[in-house]
């Protein structure tokens, strides 16, 4: 039994899904505004991630949002976490 | 008009059960400063006036151009090349007679910043650069008000509420609290190159004067310690809390006088970044122009310089010392290895921002060595 509940942890994790929403500018460097990911444990992970997959990234500042609350430091991730990029916007 | 006629004129605001005449006297009692008479100003604007806010300030120093009349809804054909703070206050007279207009046609920089902004209860950001939002978000912060935060791209836009306390106390977070440090200029498209749809700043600004609304009549939650992002095309409309960052105070001016004397443009990389010249072009400049060169190093520091005229500021002196550096020549900083020389250099360039200095990439030693390879 024992095993089993291990073995379903594990294939939970293992699927575990989240969702980034991006604002603003970064979405000419994604090309979309909504992307999915599986198996991203944090937010540094998921930074990571980007810069790899988008090296553009690298030279834009945004603020990233866990869940609606935006963030300042490395913060873990939970299976259907909504991650926003937030670029600074400066017209009027 | 009569008393009567005023409470017509608001009758329909007024006959809400949640606003009622106590609200309508918190709005004619208030003093609200709109800074940026653009896209998301004039909207702001017009439905602040309408509303019945007692007396209103408007600051900006641009004039009317025929691209702005696509968004920016107080002007006309006949307005192009008129002063835009001026012209507003005169188009919104007309609208709302009761309402006083406070015109400062003028851009709003540190030496006047305070002392505008503290005649004010809140105040509505409605400027199109970060180096103007930086200063007027320090100007709120230092002097406790509330600063409605808006701004555009695209189809896009943000609204958030600065400075302002929650309903159970919590203190409101500021633009810092977002970005500590502001981003490079050349990663954040303007709308001038990036556009804007005209639409979109009329309900970006439109947003912010009912925030502006809110926080006056303490009606409803306003967007305290919350930043909303909307997405006209995809009709997304995304709220995110604030909370406090670590690391907002990093070059916060803390005190009027360092706030007097912080260079926002030079902060937030639009003015250059310090020029360093290389021991060829200092050798070069020698020969060209007279130059002000000034020596960094402590005043017991050897080699003394014989080669060409210069005077001698140590940096450990050089903040008591700054303000009697003026001249019409091109001042070059240097020291033993150029780092000193450096710092001499951006501490002149945050004070006077359009002064031409430089310092010397190397130092003296680079500079004796070059001689000596010479010979």
């Amino acid at each position: 039994m024992h095993i089993l509940a291990n073995y379903l942890t594990e294939f939970k994790n293992s699927n575990m899904e989240i969702s980034v929403l991006v604002f603003g500018q970064i979405t000419d460097i994604t090309g979309k505004g909504s992307l999915k990911f599986t198996d991203i444990k944090s937010t540094g992970e998921l930074y990571q991630l980007l810069l790899k997959t988008y090296p553009q990234l690298e030279s834009i500042k945004y603020l990233m949002a866990v869940n609606k609350k935006i963030i300042h430091e490395n913060t873990m991730l939970m299976d259907e976490d909504t991650i926003a990029l937030l670029p600074p916007f400066s017209g009027g | 008009m009569g008393q009567s006629n005023t409470y017509r004129r608001y009758e329909r605001q007024i006959v809400l059960k949640e606003f009622g005449t106590a609200a309508q006297e918190k709005l004619f009692h208030a003093k609200v400063l709109v800074v940026g008479a653009g896209g998301l100003g004039c909207p702001a604007l017009q439905y602040l006036t309408a509303a019945g806010i007692g007396y209103i300030g408007i600051v900006d120093f641009d004039k009317v151009e025929l691209s702005n009349l696509q968004r920016q809804v107080l002007f006309a054909v006949d307005d192009i090349g008129k002063p835009k703070a001026i012209v507003a206050a005169e188009k919104l007279k007309l609208f709302n007679p009761e309402i006083q207009f406070s015109v400062f046609e003028k851009k709003l920089g540190t030496a006047n910043a305070l002392d505008i902004i503290v005649g004010f209860d809140v105040v509505i950001d409605g400027t199109d650069n970060f180096a103007t939002r930086y200063l007027m978000n320090d100007a709120c912060v230092l002097l406790g008000k509330p600063l409605i935060y808006g701004a555009v791209l695209r189809f896009e836009g943000q609204v958030g509420v600065f400075n302002f306390p929650e309903r159970d106390g919590t203190p409101g977070t500021n633009y810092r609290d977002l970005f500590p440090q502001p981003p490079d200029p050349a990663t954040v498209p303007s709308c001038n190159e990036a556009g804007v749809l005209g639409i979109l700043p009329g309900i970006i600004g439109t947003m912010q004067a009912a925030e502006a609304i809110k926080i006056i009549t303490g009606i409803g939650r306003p967007l305290c310690n919350t930043i909303v992002s909307y997405n006209m095309l995809d009709n997304i409309y995304y709220e995110c809390m604030v909370s406090p960052a670590d690391n907002n105070d990093i070059n916060f001016p803390k005190s009027k006088e360092a706030f007097e004397s912080f260079n926002y443009e030079w902060f937030c990389g639009i003015t250059q970044l310090p020029n360093e010249i290389s021991t060829e072009e200092f050798d070069e400049l020698l020969k060209k122009e007279k130059l002000n060169i000034i020596d960094v190093r402590e005043t017991d520091e050897l080699p003394v310089i014989h080669e060409f005229p210069c005077s001698r500021i140590p940096l450990s002196r050089f903040d008591e010392s700054i303000s009697a550096i003026g001249s019409k020549e091109k001042i070059v900083f240097i020291c033993k290895s150029g780092k000193r020389s450096l710092s001499a250099l951006k501490l002149l360039n945050e004070k006077y921002p359009d002064c031409r200095a430089y310092s010397l990439k190397g130092g003296l030693d680079e500079w004796k060595l070059k001689i000596h390879l010479k010979k």
